[in-house]
């Protein structure tokens, strides 16, 4: 079989549901290891966050939040049209 | 800033080929993935289960689920397996999988127990909810939905994934993760070939009807499953992985009509990579399949028109029986089967005066009078009477355990709810003691879509198979989401078990095949040609999809006829001709979503052959043909199934209820586990 080189590129998309806390992660890469859409690649430094390499694919379950061994270390956002609303209760009279 | 280039970090592993023999294979990890391969390797064998993505997380199950239907033997219940069950079949007009669901009711409750042996929670041990309604004192149990029959259990899906994998470990079960199933290896015998149902009771009432292909090549050989091909999705690696019995469970299709290129991960309510490849290779080993002309208006989209699941102001499932008010704060009434209003909370949960039980859950929409349990007025009701959008679900107004079941408890352990909403929702401020959450639009769902934007979901179609769930391929299981009209946790969990114990069974006694060298490097050279078309000349997987589903909402949308059917069959023709030699991937991720459309285009065309095979329209199919508009007439009220060889699509009839009297032929059948069960019960 001929030999083919792998290339890689980060795919731009137009939110941004994970976000590393640099100060807090430690590169464990266990986030990476979970995600089952596999989005995460480990960073080519050692102890640096994953990269995520395909946003747009997240499937926005958290799992990677949930096996982080650093709380805070990777937050999840909603896009912005999906952050659903939310109002103060209205009494009435009953 | 321009970045330095990152190379790829996971090594290059392509045309590197590796054999694995085992006497059970099991294909997908989600729920009833993992309860193959427990099953199986209970018995002794020696199985491999592959992988998609990473056991421990994946499946659409992967992060949770909050409540397990049908646990109809749980010792709360107050309904047996039968009840349930026939009142599933009956309800979904008879397109209902009797087996399936049968097998749900009657072993549902065992896999539950199997859950919590391997460290997963099932019962509220630290008796936070100690009092409440809805909650067993004695057994800690807590119910959801019907109070009074208690047959729907609250549970910490959570904790089950983990647990699942943890136990998969112990069994010594060869858990191949990030390995992608593509195609099936058969092997091809003379004699006759396997129909289901295959007992010559269940048989006799189907006419074979053939279209294109050559007919002296297609029919009268044995196919029998002897293993599957696949591929690591980070090096590229390609398997051979040789089984005595193979089990299915990969999910249902999906990105078939809805596709954003942007937000691709949330087009569908299942994971992103859950696509139905199990259906495509399948389809493609001459596996028959019924109802894939089922399909219903999309209900959740994340992309586009609706929010993310659980996280939007609703009154189902989850969120059953949440307190809804409208614009002006005034309380949306609650009303039994007769129309009658409910005045208190605890009401929701009890069946009406002279009704026994009443059904809610996933596939459970708009039931019949028979099932029907509490629900808010109708919309047009509610128009009528003055009420205002938007609406909200109100748990403030809620006795405290209500609420904190719903919003922590359900909200938190169902699927993509702990991080993305619970965690979400809280860092944004909400509170339910002092907020409300809006609902989006007219309906529960919170969502808009149109007529031709479709969805596999509603207990849609899939594989067919027999009462040992074996498909027409001698020695190939099938489970969970890739069986016909499939449902929910319980459902997957179940079903895997039962696949995973028939599927053992057949292995004892079975040889493993001879594979055919020229199968496996033809499978070699379709899976690495993406990585030979330079990125500049070549087509993206995100056009094609794109252009698969835009096609399929064009001529397989809310109506179908032959005239367009036959042209999106022409054109999904001409994009295997000219645009699937062009596909280009840059490396194995890329690889795997390539070889995912592909398996969607491959779908696509068993839903465009099936549309054509049913000549009438139907209510519960939610098919609807222009130039056959009678809707379910009585020669049509039957199971078309389709499947294809040699090039040649061909039907034939089953009767609905082939399946036979649920407990009758479940009995027949299982003498063992029967055993097996009271032998536990007792010891």
């Amino acid at each position: 079989m001929k030999k083919v080189e792998f290339t890689v590129e980060q795919v731009p998309c137009s939110t941004a549901p994970l976000k590393y806390d640099e100060t807090l992660c430690i590169g464990c890469n266990r986030c990476a290891e979970v995600c089952q859409c596999d989005i995460l690649l480990p960073s080519a430094e050692k102890g640096k966050h994953p990269i995520v390499m395909y946003p747009g694919e997240c499937y926005y379950c958290g799992a990677c939040v949930m096996v982080c061994p650093r709380p805070g270390a990777i937050r999840l956002s909603h896009p912005l049209m999906n952050r659903a609303k939310f109002v103060p209760v209205k009494k009435t009279e009953e | 800033m321009v970045e330095a280039k990152y190379s790829w970090p996971y090594g290059n592993e392509v045309g590197q080929e590796e054999t694995i023999e085992s006497d059970v294979l099991v294909l997908g990890g989600g729920l009833s993935g993992c309860f193959a391969a427990i099953a199986a390797a209970r018995k002794g064998l020696s199985v491999t289960l592959v992988e998609k993505g990473a056991v421990e997380r994946s499946g659409s199950a992967g992060t949770g689920f909050d409540h397990w239907e049908s646990a109809c033997t749980n010792p709360c219940s107050k309904v047996t397996p039968e009840e349930i069950a026939e009142a599933y079949v009956d309800e979904q007009d008879w397109y209902s999988n009797g087996i399936a669901h049968y097998i749900e009711c009657r072993e549902g409750y065992d896999r539950l127990l199997d859950l919590e042996s391997f460290g997963g929670k099932i019962r509220d041990t630290e008796d936070e909810f100690a009092g409440a309604e809805f909650r067993d004192e004695k057994t800690k149990l807590m119910f959801a939905y019907d109070y009074e029959n208690k047959f729907t259990i609250r549970v910490w899906g959570s904790t089950f994934k983990p647990a699942l994998y943890r136990e998969l470990k112990r069994l010594g079960v060869r858990v191949m993760d990030r390995t992608e199933a593509t195609a099936l290896l058969v092997e091809k015998a003379s004699g006759s070939r396997q129909e289901i149902p295959a007992e010559k009771a269940l048989a006799g009432m189907q006419e074979e009807k053939t279209t294109g292909g050559s007919q002296e090549e297609s029919g009268n050989s044995v196919l029998r499953g002897i293993g599957a091909m696949g591929m690591n999705v980070r090096t590229g690696k390609f398997y051979v992985l040789r089984a005595k019995a193979t089990v299915m469970a990969m999910s249902r299709p999906a990105r078939v009509w809805l596709f954003s290129a942007d937000t691709t991960g949330l087009c569908e309510f299942r994971p992103m990579q859950s696509i139905g490849s199990g259906h495509a290779m399948g389809w493609r080993a001459g596996m028959e399949f019924t109802m894939m002309e089922k399909t219903v208006r999309a209900e959740f989209s994340a992309a586009g028109r609706s929010f993310p699941p659980y996280g939007a102001g609703n009154n189902h499932n989850t969120w059953y029986a949440a307190t809804m008010v409208d614009a002006r704060g005034v309380e949306i009434p609650y009303v039994d089967r007769d129309g009658t209003e409910l005045k208190t909370v605890s009401e929701r949960y009890y069946p009406a005066p002279g009704q026994k039980f009443f059904l809610k859950g996933g596939v459970i929409d708009n039931p019949k009078y028979e099932y029907r349990g509490p629900e808010t007025l109708d919309f047009e009701e509610l128009m009528k009477r003055g009420y205002q959008l938007p609406f909200y679900a109100d748990l403030s107004r809620m006795p405290e355990q209500e609420r904190r079941v719903i919003w922590g408890m359900m909200v938190g352990e169902e699927a993509k709810t702990k991080i993305p909403i619970y965690q979400n929702y809280t860092e944004r401020g909400f509170d339910p003691e002092q907020h409300m959450l809006q609902s989006y639009g007219t309906g529960w769902q919170s969502a808009n879509f149109l007529e031709q934007e479709r969805q596999f979901f509603g207990a849609p179609g899939g594989v067919m198979h027999d009462w040992d769930l074996k498909t027409n391929l001698d020695g190939v299981y099938a489970a969970g989401d890739q069986l016909y009209a499939s449902d929910c946790a319980g459902f997957a969990c179940a079903t895997g078990y039962y696949a995973g114990r028939k599927a053992a069974e057949y292995a004892k006694t079975a040889p493993l095949g001879e594979v055919c060298r020229a199968d496996v490097e033809a499978e070699q050279e379709r899976l690495y040609a993406p990585l030979y078309v330079s990125g500049e000349d070549g087509v993206s997987w995100k056009e094609l999809n794109m252009a698969i589903s835009k096609a399929m909402q064009n001529y397989c949308g809310g109506v179908k006829c032959e005239a367009l059917l036959k042209e999106g069959l022409d054109l999904l023709e001409s994009f295997e001709q000219e645009i699937v030699p062009k596909l280009t991937a840059a490396n194995p991720h890329e690889l795997m979503r390539v070889h995912e459309v592909l398996d969607i285009l491959t779908v696509a065309e068993l839903v465009l052959h099936a549309s054509l095979a049913r000549k009438s329209s139907s209510v519960p199919l939610c098919f609807n043909r222009s130039d056959y508009p009678e809707l379910d007439p009585e020669n049509d009220r039957k199971h078309i199934v389709i499947h294809r060889e040699n090039g040649a699509v061909t039907t034939r009839d089953v009767p609905l209820g082939f399946f036979g009297k649920l407990k009758t032929e479940y009995e027949k059948r299982n003498q063992d586990y029967i055993q097996e069960v009271a032998a536990r019960e007792k010891g």
